[in-house]
């Protein structure tokens, strides 16, 4: 080879680093870019409705598209509601699946039984819906709620929550079939992060004659609490954003009340009934404001789920 | 009174059995929704399912087109996306040891990975429907797209990360070009893991239904043109579910059944293609 082709050889190959290197950079910050894009099309999606109401959007109640008068209270109460009763009901099914999971189950069964639960999360979203509407809300509406009417609406405080016609559907339906949405999700982070856990430490302690519980008690929970606050917060992300379980059961009203087994709505489930439909600026700028506000509460939710996830391997690093 | 090795026994078993209980709990969902499924969808599982379209309320029907749309749209959306996940997350994995893109972008990758795809709709509502003037399958491909890209570049660079470093540097030894070592070497090593993390995207994609509300919509013929509402199987079954009539409830079912085994058989799949293929075997 003579020296110039060599030479030529070279220079083909630095430009071909430079353009590659360079090409997946800009890929890498389309991504970026992407989030940021979001954020700046949807805000500019709801200036009018920024403009016209301002922060009351937020505390009103109102959603009347006859007078052209919006506000987001009662999407936005219902998005609070449905994911606090799936977090309620999800968080400790979570903690004892990962538990059984990591303590507990028999080697054989520990890969068939997690993939049994990780397919809970595979299924769309959208069968949850049918499911919840078609086979779970008539049953709830004729067993369950008559009994959680005369038992639990009566007792002082939270009866209120719990008082109602008994219809099916409703926010308390909705909130039930996300908890068993978001179940796979924290599950299989606690699992993770239970995992990470020295195995030093946990048999220490089961050599000293811990049991189980202890351990898991006394050990395990006190290393992983980061990290299982961040598996609760992705857990969080997800309920909030769903769309399609919630849209079928939740009733869409746009009224505020304060008993759970009324018919309300979230955000998620107020977009996909009402966009299509929306006719006038104001109206679908509202409705965009709405979104607007769901991808923040989640993107701060996520956020500072990933952050608590990040210092859990930051004190694992630290301390082995 | 009981002693104090007894309620530490009894406490123990407690736990224990509560935890039996949660997964009970977990499968026992699974199992319901899965039989409800079954029962429900089997009926309307029949060859004109597949040859026929879907027909106005009241008359025999399939969801032909339905279902070659939701076909075509996930293709095309895999097409879209997984090209700019492979790229996006071989940066992160190959030249992403200093600098500050390569966290960024993760951190953002990961929150994209569960922001509300519903949002998704939106933004590609906000930018391209509206520009264009018409709901149209480009636009529901593009959501699905940005929907299949974080899940791409997360599998992408977590499986390059594995591939081993004595095979870059014996690679850079012999003079490799680094974009060489890259593509011919270390993607190579992770195709397994990275074909594992689109099939896990299409299956995501597979049952949405919330990015294709504003963007795809919904036809209820067949339709071949991008830049026309196209028909697809997850609006589809929306639509029908939430109607008043019984056939429709029929085919909506047999959708929902098709669906789900579709979505469940991917995931399973990519989970055997991935332990037989991981790099380093």
């Amino acid at each position: 080879m003579s020296r110039r082709t060599s030479d030529l050889h070279l220079n083909v190959h630095f430009v071909a680093d430079l353009l590659f290197r360079n090409v997946t950079r800009f890929f890498a910050l389309l991504v970026l870019l992407l989030l940021a894009g979001i954020m700046i099309s949807l805000f500019i999606g709801s200036l009018p409705a920024i403009k016209k109401f301002g922060f009351g959007f937020i505390v009103n109640s109102r959603w009347n598209p006859v007078t052209e008068e919006f506000g987001g209270l009662v999407p936005i109460l219902g998005t609070i509601a449905t994911s606090a009763i799936a977090l309620l009901i999800a968080v400790p099914v979570s903690f004892g699946i990962a538990l059984f999971l990591t303590e507990m189950c028999p080697g054989w069964l520990r890969r068939p039984l997690g993939t049994g639960i990780e397919l809970l999360a595979g299924i769309p979203s959208i069968i949850y819906g049918m499911w919840g509407l078609f086979v779970f809300a008539p049953l709830f509406r004729d067993n369950a709620e008559p009994w959680i009417n005369s038992h639990l609406g009566t007792l002082p405080l939270i009866g209120v929550l719990l008082r109602g016609p008994p219809m099916g559907i409703g926010v308390l339906t909705a909130g039930m079939i996300l908890s068993i949405m978001v179940i796979p999700f924290i599950a299989s982070v606690m699992r993770d992060v239970f995992e990470v856990v020295p195995p030093l430490l946990r048999e220490s302690a089961y050599g000293l004659g811990a049991t189980t519980w202890e351990v898991v008690r006394n050990i395990v929970l006190p290393y992983t609490k980061v990290g299982v606050v961040g598996g609760i917060m992705l857990g969080l992300g997800r309920a909030l954003g769903e769309t399609m379980a919630v849209t079928f059961v939740i009733g869409n009203a746009h009224e505020l009340n304060a008993s759970l087994l009324m018919p309300g709505n979230s955000i998620a489930s107020t977009l996909a009934n009402e966009f299509t439909e929306a006719v006038g600026t104001l109206y679908t700028s509202s409705l965009i404001e709405l979104g607007l506000l769901l991808f923040f509460i989640t993107f701060v939710v996520l956020a500072l789920a990933k952050l608590l996830l990040i210092r859990l391997t930051r004190l694992e690093g630290a301390q082995f | 009174m009981v002693s104090l090795p007894t309620r530490r026994r009894l406490v123990n078993l407690a736990s224990q059995i509560g935890s039996v209980l949660t997964v009970c709990f977990g499968l026992f969902w699974l199992g319901w929704i899965l039989l409800t499924l079954v029962q429900y969808g089997i009926p309307g599982m029949n060859l004109s399912l597949f040859t026929q379209m879907t027909p106005p309320p009241g008359s025999a029907g399939g969801l032909l087109n339905a279902i070659a749309g939701s076909v075509f749209l996930v293709m095309l959306s895999t097409l879209i996306g997984t090209p700019i996940g492979i790229l996006a997350g071989t940066y992160m994995a190959e030249y992403g040891e200093t600098g500050w893109l390569s966290p960024a972008t993760r951190f953002i990758n990961d929150i994209l990975l569960s922001a509300p795809s519903i949002v998704i709709g939106l933004f590609v509502y906000e930018v391209y429907v509206v520009p264009s003037r018409h709901f149209s399958g480009l636009a529901g491909s593009l959501a699905l797209g940005l929907l299949v890209i974080p899940v791409v570049v997360r599998t992408t660079e977590n499986m390059l990360k594995l591939v081993p470093n004595r095979f870059r540097e014996a690679a850079a030894a012999l003079g490799t070009p680094q974009w060489k070592i890259i593509t011919k070497i270390t993607l190579r090593a992770s195709r397994a893991g990275i074909i594992t993390g689109i099939l896990l995207a299409v299956a995501r994609i597979s049952g949405e239904t919330a990015p294709l509300l504003f963007t795809a919509l919904n036809n209820q013929f067949w339709s071949n043109n991008i830049n026309r509402p196209m028909a697809n199987l997850p609006v589809t079954i929306f639509e029908y579910a939430m109607s008043p009539y019984r056939d429709w409830h029929n085919l909506a079912w047999a959708g929902a059944l098709l669906i789900t085994l579709g979505v469940l058989g991917l995931n399973i799949v990519a989970r055997t293609f991935f332990r037989q293929g991981k790099p380093g075997n």
